[in-house]
């Protein structure tokens, strides 16, 4: 009898190693049925529609990329405090529930919406600052 | 050994081993369904050559694959390369470990949950699962050394994460509302009725969040109308361009996994999961073998809805282009799921989460950005207004052309 805190992470382990299995034995089917590859200087190449291959891959590349990236970085961490807040914020909204602090001050509802309306005031000027700054632009 | 597998953990692995084996013939039967469908759409036959009506064209397809010629081309970081097909099976079959099949089953005197695992974090493990899944492309188009692969595999992540905060901020609105993680309880909690007759699904509630999370997951899984990562046209197959035999196979495997999985989580969080009205043995009560397998089919014919409705949708809508792309994402879904979220906050502030006025908010919500939308014009849709003049004459195809001459 397992832990029966630990009993569905055991069950997601034993599906990660199944599917990996699957994963590993196709990739290994694969090179054991095809015929035998023969490689040459043409066909070694990469297919870029038939050009000749003119410039290294690995360059810079559109920093607007790099700028997505960022944003996705700030709105996804700030979200990241979003999940328990929402747990705990309906548990202490529906059953009037206190929530103790660090130092064991308890605090309601209202303590919890006064301080995430601060925290979404700021996320909502962040984005609205980007989107004046024309960091959403694309043109 | 018995007392083994009638135990919750040993109903989780034999679940966990039948689920994987009916998912891989599932996805591959998805790819026969698509092109079915594409048949049916574009008024002509789709395979109908191998067996009645091409039902094994799927398996000489795979044969096919199988030996066909495996090449690692000469210039591929190799360990990337083959990694990268191998990630995207593993996390898009993963995800399903936490999606609730078929509610409870009483056996042996005790109730099991027909679900691999039910962990009290389940959504936040689909999230994170479903997030990994850039992996694959980003390294399958890097290691390519192949400039068409490497742009697809851009794309592809600039994509998956713009749309992840808008899907995100769907589901927290969710869990605002049933204020739990665990998919079983989210599905529990959609089991009563108004009225006596409308069943309490979210998507009664919360509509716009639906379809929003609809949207996003077609972003997620990089289907048409959101498939620049892979648009034929300018990038010849995006990142998976130099793969072959098997490996490209394990891509698409990948895609239609993604897919299902996308449907079934849609299916618990706004369609009451395996619950439907008027059949006793959908019912939470309900828990003989032959109501779980009811449930499973329930479950299974909204998956199947949902994924009609995406080939449907390929098949139907044209690609965007790359701004209006991240436009949407950036200055539409963002702003609105924000707005209702606080709308949630809100309500479940005074106690209103499940009433009439979460509807109201949702109607609210979508007139309010038409409106905002509707008054900046041009501004805020960034259409172009100054195009050049369409050249008229009596070969011209545009305005005073052959069109006004007829």
């Amino acid at each position: 009898m397992l832990l029966a805190s630990i009993e569905p992470y055991a069950a997601i382990g034993v599906t990660i190693l199944v599917v990996m299995v699957v994963a590993a034995g196709q990739l290994i089917v694969a090179q054991v049925f095809g015929p035998k590859v023969r490689h040459g200087p043409v066909k070694d190449r990469p297919y870029e529609s038939g050009m000749p291959v003119v410039v290294d891959t690995h360059r810079r590349f559109n920093v607007r990329f790099f700028l997505v990236a960022m944003l996705f970085l700030l709105f996804d961490v700030e979200l990241i405090f979003v999940w328990p807040w929402a747990r705990v914020f309906h548990h202490a909204a529906t059953t009037g529930a206190t929530i103790p602090l660090e130092d064991g001050t308890p605090v309601g509802k209202g303590f919890l919406a006064v301080g995430m309306g601060i925290f979404f005031a700021l996320l909502l000027f962040g984005l609205l600052y980007e989107w004046k700054r024309g960091a959403l632009e694309w043109d | 050994m018995r007392e083994f597998f009638t135990s919750q953990f040993g109903v989780s692995i034999t679940f966990s081993v039948m689920v994987i084996g009916a998912l891989l013939g599932i996805t591959t039967y998805c790819i026969y369904f698509e092109r079915k469908i594409a048949g049916w759409v574009q008024d002509r036959y789709g395979p109908n050559r191998v067996g009645p009506a091409g039902i094994f064209q799927l398996v000489a397809d795979g044969i096919k694959m199988v030996f066909k010629e495996d090449i690692i081309p000469g210039h591929v970081d190799k360990v990337l390369f083959l990694a990268a097909p191998a990630i995207i099976i593993i996390v898009s079959f993963i995800g399903f470990a936490a999606i609730p099949w078929g509610g409870q089953w009483e056996l042996d005197g005790h109730l099991v949950n027909i679900q691999v695992a039910n962990p009290d974090i389940g959504l936040l493990y689909i999230l994170g699962v479903a997030s990994m899944a850039i992996y694959g492309l980003v390294l399958g188009g890097y290691s390519s050394n192949n400039k068409y692969s490497l742009f697809g595999s851009l794309r592809a992540t600039a994509q998956m994460l713009s749309y992840e905060i808008p899907l995100g901020l769907c589901i927290l609105v969710v869990v605002l509302t049933l204020g739990t993680l665990r998919l079983e309880h989210i599905a529990l909690a959609q089991t009563g009725y108004w009225f006596g007759i409308i069943p309490q699904w979210n998507v009664f509630l919360h509509p716009v969040p639906f379809v929003i999370l609809l949207i996003t997951s077609l972003a997620e899984s990089n289907r048409t109308p959101f498939d620049l990562p892979e648009a034929e046209q300018e990038l010849v197959c995006g990142y998976h361009t130099e793969y072959t035999a098997l490996k490209f196979g394990m891509f698409f495997l990948g895609e239609y996994a993604h897919m299902i999985t996308a449907s079934a989580l849609i299916s618990v969080l706004f369609l009451g999961g395996w619950h439907f009205p008027w059949i006793p043995w959908a019912q939470p009560e309900a828990t003989s073998f032959f109501a779980v397998l009811v449930k499973i089919g329930v479950l299974g014919g909204k998956v199947v809805f949902f994924i009609f409705l995406m080939m449907w949708l390929r098949w139907t809508l044209p690609r965007f282009r790359w701004d209006q792309l991240m436009r949407v994402a950036w200055k539409g879904l963002i702003p609105i799921t924000l707005a209702l979220f606080i709308l949630t906050a809100v309500l479940v502030y005074f106690g209103l989460e499940r009433s009439i006025w979460t509807l109201v908010g949702n109607v609210v919500i979508v007139a309010g950005a038409l409106l905002i939308a509707g008054s900046f014009g041009r501004e805020v849709t960034g259409r172009t207004t100054n195009l050049p003049p369409i050249p008229s004459g009596p070969f011209s195809p545009g305005v005073g052309g052959v069109g006004a001459s007829a």
